[in-house]
């Protein structure tokens, strides 16, 4: 190919590409492990918009741990949508910033969750430490492997998981917390987030448990190891919903609403939930709980707000300074 | 009269360097202080005499100490031999100590927690437990702290010529002396610098430590990882409590660093 040619193409492909810097875009602000679901929902999506509207537009992502994001978002990342793990950490954006009404998480279905999620036991091939529900963890010898709840969302599901069925098996708060406080005697090691502990237990070969949401199990099973690690289901689990809210003042100010509250739509829609279900979320449509019937084992769920009584409390009494979770690691304890 | 230097508008400099500190420095660290005194003295100094965060100290500062010093040591070493000695591939080792400069503290922590876990390639090798305790702390910090004594103490030793060690001996001065009166001396001021900033460095790392440490509160937890536990609260005034602490005990050291030094560079006849 000439030079002449060569600039040609070059210029042609300047032109074609122009109009992009006009096209609308949105930010999605979101955790660590919805990562592979949101790449390939972003691009139905941008699809869909186009086939519909007749305009291309762009679907930027962000990640990270779901505390540091939502903070992101408080300090002034002009998200224009956000899809976290916790409604205590939404809850915290409209309490601080005013981007969005207190009541956003009834504009949409289930509690502004598209897809739930839960937590289970991840365990060695063969399961030689014969465990299968959460009072095995506190067998002698047992190291269970979880995160820090005071720097990661997901530890805190964990835990809320194993006091409510301490709770539930042993009859009172009192002793759900000696549960509780045994159970963190058998994890050697904290790490700061989900996807360290994760790498603790699959790559360094630490732990006989993992405790890990539901679809980082999978993850683990299908993408690190097929062969080496087995779930278990425990007895009773938490149902963690995962919500999503339109930013609403950020989304004002870029113009971009009707983009952004139809792509929260979208997740409802069958392709998003069939995408959710592929990337091992629990749907919430009956048609595809029934499709992904076989791929999640039915378990008994309690809610952060029955057993809890919502986020705001349940972090206070065992996240917050001075909370449970504290009392456990205080010495003499 | 004043001395008149080479470099011409001392005014606008001067005036420069200040705002420039200003800018970089003084208001970040006056929001620090802003933030914190949201707190009122009596929360304020509860949250910085926590026992969990009296524990984090010891640690953070301890572990920094031990490295800084490890550090000290090898890192003159280090830097000895690369100017002393012809060697093959001394150009490779030498780019080769900037390297945790360089490399993102987090992928130097994944790295070492790898090696140093008890089925890692150092850590079975080990009958004592390196990763997820105190020693791991000290391991990750001694790494990321290498560059600084071997890059401050280089340019000094390479300024010392070998001819003065031949000159001391010829004036009878045994190997013992000629260092001790001779090198060590010179070399003295250039070691605290590095000591000081290997250390610093090592009180603020988070990166790196958070993976090999294990994070258990009151054993193996930083308190830079204290800092970023009030953050998840949204204790944004807690946490700049705690900063303040930092800050002001890394201050008080290096200020003891750094009047040693102006002390022994007084000794030697220095400035």
């Amino acid at each position: 190919m000439s030079f002449r040619s060569l600039l040609a193409v070059f210029g042609l492909a300047t032109l074609l590409s122009a109009p992009a810097f006009a096209d609308r875009e949105i930010l999605n602000v979101s955790y660590d492990p919805t990562r592979e679901l949101y790449k390939e929902f972003n691009a139905a999506f941008i699809k869909k918009w186009q086939k519909e509207h007749g305009e291309t537009i762009t679907v930027r992502q962000s990640h990270g741990g779901a505390g540091k994001q939502t903070r992101a978002i408080i300090d002034g990342l002009e998200g224009d949508v956000a899809t976290l793990a916790l409604a205590y950490d939404i809850d915290s954006i409209s309490e601080k910033t005013g981007i969005i009404p207190k009541n956003w998480q009834s504009r949409l279905p289930n509690n502004s969750a598209p897809y739930t999620s839960t937590i289970v036991l991840l365990v060695r091939k063969g399961n030689p430490k014969g465990i299968h529900d959460w009072d095995d963890l506190i067998k002698p010898g047992v190291e269970v492997i979880t995160p820090n709840p005071k720097t990661s969302g997901g530890a805190r599901w964990n835990y809320l998981a194993a006091w409510a069925y301490a709770k539930k098996k042993y009859g009172s708060d009192e002793k759900a917390r000696d549960f509780i406080t045994k159970l963190y005697r058998h994890v050697p090691v904290l790490d700061s987030g989900a996807r360290g502990s994760t790498n603790t237990f699959v790559k360094r070969g630490i732990g006989d448990v993992l405790l890990a949401w539901e679809n980082e199990a999978f993850l683990a099973i299908n993408e690190l190891g097929k062969d080496q690690f087995e779930i278990v289901v425990p007895s009773i689990s938490i149902l963690a919903e995962p919500p999503v809210t339109v930013l609403d003042k950020n989304a004002k100010k870029h113009g971009t609403l009707d983009i952004a509250q139809a792509y929260l739509e979208f997740l409802y829609s069958p392709t998003g939930q069939d995408l959710a279900g592929k990337h091992y979320y629990r749907p919430t449509d009956p048609k595809f709980v029934k499709k992904y019937a076989n791929q999640f084992p039915k378990v008994n769920l309690v809610t952060v707000d029955n057993a809890f009584g919502g986020w705001q409390k349940a972090q206070k009494t065992h996240f917050n300074d001075g909370g449970v979770f504290d009392h456990i690691y205080q010495p003499g304890n | 009269m004043r001395q008149r230097s080479v470099i011409p508008g001392f005014g606008l400099s001067l005036g420069y360097t200040a705002f420039y500190a200003g800018l970089v420095v003084f208001i970040p660290l006056a929001a620090l202080f802003i933030e914190a005194s949201n707190l009122g003295w009596g929360e304020l100094w509860q949250t910085i005499s926590a026992p969990q965060a009296v524990a984090s100290y010891r640690l953070s500062f301890g572990a920094s100490l031990v490295a800084a010093s490890l550090n000290l040591i090898f890192g003159l070493l280090v830097a000895w031999v690369l100017v002393r000695y012809p060697f093959p591939g001394k150009k490779f080792i030498d780019a080769l100590v900037d390297l945790p400069f360089a490399l993102p503290t987090a992928v130097a922590g994944i790295a070492l927690t790898a090696l140093y876990t008890p089925n890692g390639w150092v850590g079975h090798l080990l009958n004592f437990k390196v990763a997820y305790t105190p020693l791991g702390v000290v391991v990750a910090l001694t790494f990321i702290g290498l560059p600084f004594v071997v890059r401050t103490v280089q340019p000094v030793l390479a300024e010392l010529e070998a001819e003065i060690e031949e000159a001391a001996a010829s004036l009878g001065a045994n190997r013992w002396q000629t260092f001790r009166r001779v090198l060590f001396p010179a070399l003295l001021p250039a070691m605290l610098t590095g000591f000081a900033l290997a250390f610093a460095r090592a009180v603020g790392e988070y990166g790196s430590v958070v993976f090999i440490s294990g994070n258990m509160p009151f054993r193996t937890e930083i308190t830079p990882l204290l800092i970023i536990t009030k953050l998840e609260q949204y204790n944004y005034a807690g946490a700049a409590a705690l900063g303040v602490a930092m800050l002001l005990v890394s201050f008080a050291l290096l200020l003891i660093i750094n009047s040693l030094q102006h002390w022994s560079a007084k000794k030697t006849g220095g400035k």
